[in-house]
C-alpha cells in the first residue's frame, strides 16, 4: 500500500546543509523516511511526508535542523484560539484528548 | 489487583527491583479493551521506576518506556523469554509518542531516572534502548553528556525488538517506519467515538429543541415520535466523521480530512435518503444534507489528531479553509431546518 501523505508544501522543516555533519541521526529517528544520507550529508528527500514531530531537530547534535513541532490536534488549536492560551497547555497531564 | 504483574524481587546492588511477568493476564486484557474504548484512560498507569524481566544481570539490556499501562504491557509481553531491565519514565500515564511530543518522555526525565536508580551500578554497559517514537522528546547526545549512557533508538513496534537485538541493535527501514493501516485506524474508532459524546449530545439537544417549532407555535407533543429519526440522522453524520472516514481514509478523495469527511457525510446523506427521509419535505431533506455533512466534516477534521502522518502546519491550513465551510453548512442547515417546519 502506498504511503499516506497529507498536504503538499506546508511543512516548516528546514535543513542547513553547511552545518550538517553527516551523523545520520535524522535518518534514524524519522518515522516517515523524510531524510537520506548521501555524500556525507543528510538531505530532505520526502518533505511532504514530514509530520513535524521534531525528532530530527531535537536529535541533531549540531542544530542543523529546524521545524515548528507542536501538538498536532485540531482540538488543541481550537481550544487555544477560544481560550487564548498556548495549544499544548493541559497536554502533559492526563487531560490529553488523543 | 494493582501491580499484579510483579511476581518477585531481585537484588541489584543495594536495590530491590520488582521482577515482572511477561504474560498478560485476564485483568490486563480487559484493561486494554476498556482503555481502547476510552474508559479509565487517565488512570491506567504503572508506577515509574526500574523493573526486571526474566533473570537480568549487569550485562542485560535496558529498555526505556512510558508509564501508560497499555504501553508497559505491550513492551513486557514482547520481552517474553528474555532477561532485561525496564526503566519506566513518569509520563503521567500517557503513551511514548504523545508524551515525547509533550516533553514528558523527555531528556530531563530520562536523565533524572537514570540517576535516581543508579543505573550505572545496575548494568556494566552503557546502552539504553529507547523506542524510536521517544526520539521526539529525547536528545540522545545530551543524555550521553549528562549520564554517560548511549541511547540506541529501537524499533517503532515492540514486536520488532527481538529482531532488532539479534541484528546487533540495528533497525531496518521497515522497523523505523510508522504506518497507518486499516488495523491501526480501526483500533482508534471506539475511543474517538466515545470521546465525542458531548458534541453528539449537544447536536441532539439542539435539533430536538427545533422539533418543537410548528406553524401554530411551540409544541413538543410529537417529540417521542420525532426523537428517534432526528437522533438517527445526527448519528449518520457522527458515524460519517468518526467511523467511515477512519475506515475508508486512503480511498476517500482529497488529502484534507475535512474533505474526506464531507464525502462520508454525503454517503450518510444517501443512507438518510434511502431509509429515513420518507416523512421529510424537500426543504427538510436539503437541510439534513448540510447538517449531516457539516458534522461529518468537522469530526473527520478532528481525526487528524489521532492520525500518524498529519503535520501541525497542514492541520492549521486545513482548519483555515474548512472551518468556515463547516460553519456555513451548519448555519444553512439550521436555517433550512427551521424554514422546513413552517412550510
Amino acid at each position: 500500500m502506498k504511503d499516506l501523505v497529507y498536504l503538499h508544501e506546508v511543512v516548516t522543516l528546514d535543513l542547513n546543509s553547511e552545518t550538517c555533519n553527516g551523523c545520520g541521526m535524522c535518518v534514524i529517528v524519522c518515522p516517515h523516511e523524510v531524510f537520506e544520507l548521501s555524500g556525507k550529508k543528510a538531505h530532505i528527500i520526502r518533505k511532504d511526508y514530514c509530520m513535524e514531530c521534531g525528532a530530527c531537530a531535537i536529535n541533531c547534535p549540531v542544530q542543523a535542523i529546524s521545524v515548528n513541532s507542536g501538538v498536532g490536534c485540531a482540538n488543541a488549536v481550537i481550544n487555544s484560539a477560544i481560550r487564548k492560551t498556548d495549544p499544548s497547555a493541559g497536554c502533559s497531564d492526563s487531560k490529553c484528548c488523543c | 489487583m494493582k501491580n499484579s504483574f510483579i511476581t518477585r524481587y531481585i537484588k541489584a546492588g543495594d536495590q530491590s527491583i520488582p521482577g515482572i511477568s511477561t504474560k498478560p493476564g485476564l485483568s490486563d486484557i480487559m484493561g486494554s479493551v476498556m482503555v481502547r474504548c476510552g474508559i479509565n484512560r487517565s488512570k491506567y498507569r504503572v508506577d515509574p521506576g526500574l523493573y526486571a524481566v526474566g533473570s537480568p544481570g549487569p550485562g542485560s539490556d535496558l529498555f526505556v518506556t512510558a508509564n501508560y499501562k497499555l504501553t508497559f504491557d505491550t513492551l513486557r509481553k514482547n520481552l517474553s523469554g528474555m532477561d532485561g531491565w525496564i526503566l519506566v519514565l513518569d509520563t503521567k500515564g500517557v503513551n511514548v509518542w504523545c508524551a515525547a511530543g509533550k516533553g514528558t518522555f523527555g531528556t530531563k526525565e530520562l536523565v533524572d531516572k537514570i540517576k535516581m536508580f543508579s543505573l550505572d551500578k545496575v548494568v556494566d554497559h552503557r546502552r539504553l534502548i529507547v523506542p524510536q517514537l521517544g526520539a521526539t522528546g529525547i536528545a540522545a547526545h545530551i543524555v550521553k553528556e549528562q549520564s554517560g549512557f548511549n541511547v540506541r533508538y529501537g524499533p517503532v513496534r515492540a514486536s520488532d525488538i527481538r529482531r532488532f537485538i539479534e541484528n546487533k541493535y540495528r533497525a531496518d527501514r521497515e522497523m523505523r517506519k510508522v504506518k497507518f493501516g486499516i488495523t491501526d485506524r480501526i483500533k482508534l474508532i471506539p475511543n474517538d467515538f466515545l470521546y465525542g459524546k458531548f458534541f453528539l449530545l449537544g447536536a441532539i439537544v439542539l435539533l430536538l429543541a427545533l422539533t418543537g417549532l410548528h406553524r401554530g407555535g411551540l409544541s413538543y407533543k410529537d417529540l417521542p415520535v420525532q426523537a428517534g429519526p432526528v437522533i438517527g440522522k445526527i448519528l449518520l453524520g457522527y458515524c460519517g466523521g468518526l467511523v467511515l472516514t477512519p475506515l475508508l481514509l486512503p480511498w476517500l478523495p482529497g488529502r484534507h480530512f475535512s474533505l474526506k469527511g464531507l464525502m462520508s457525510g454525503i454517503i450518510g446523506f444517501l443512507v438518510y435518503m434511502l431509509f429515513i427521509a420518507a416523512n421529510d419535505n424537500l426543504v427538510e431533506r436539503i437541510s439534513w444534507f448540510f447538517i449531516i455533512s457539516a458534522i461529518s466534516s468537522f469530526l473527520a477534521m478532528n481525526f487528524t489528531g489521532s492520525s500518524t502522518y498529519t503535520s501541525l502546519s497542514g492541520v492549521k491550513k486545513e482548519m483555515k479553509v474548512f472551518i468556515p465551510v463547516q460553519i456555513a453548512f451548519a448555519l444553512v442547515g439550521l436555517v433550512l431546518q427551521v424554514t422546513g417546519k413552517f412550510i
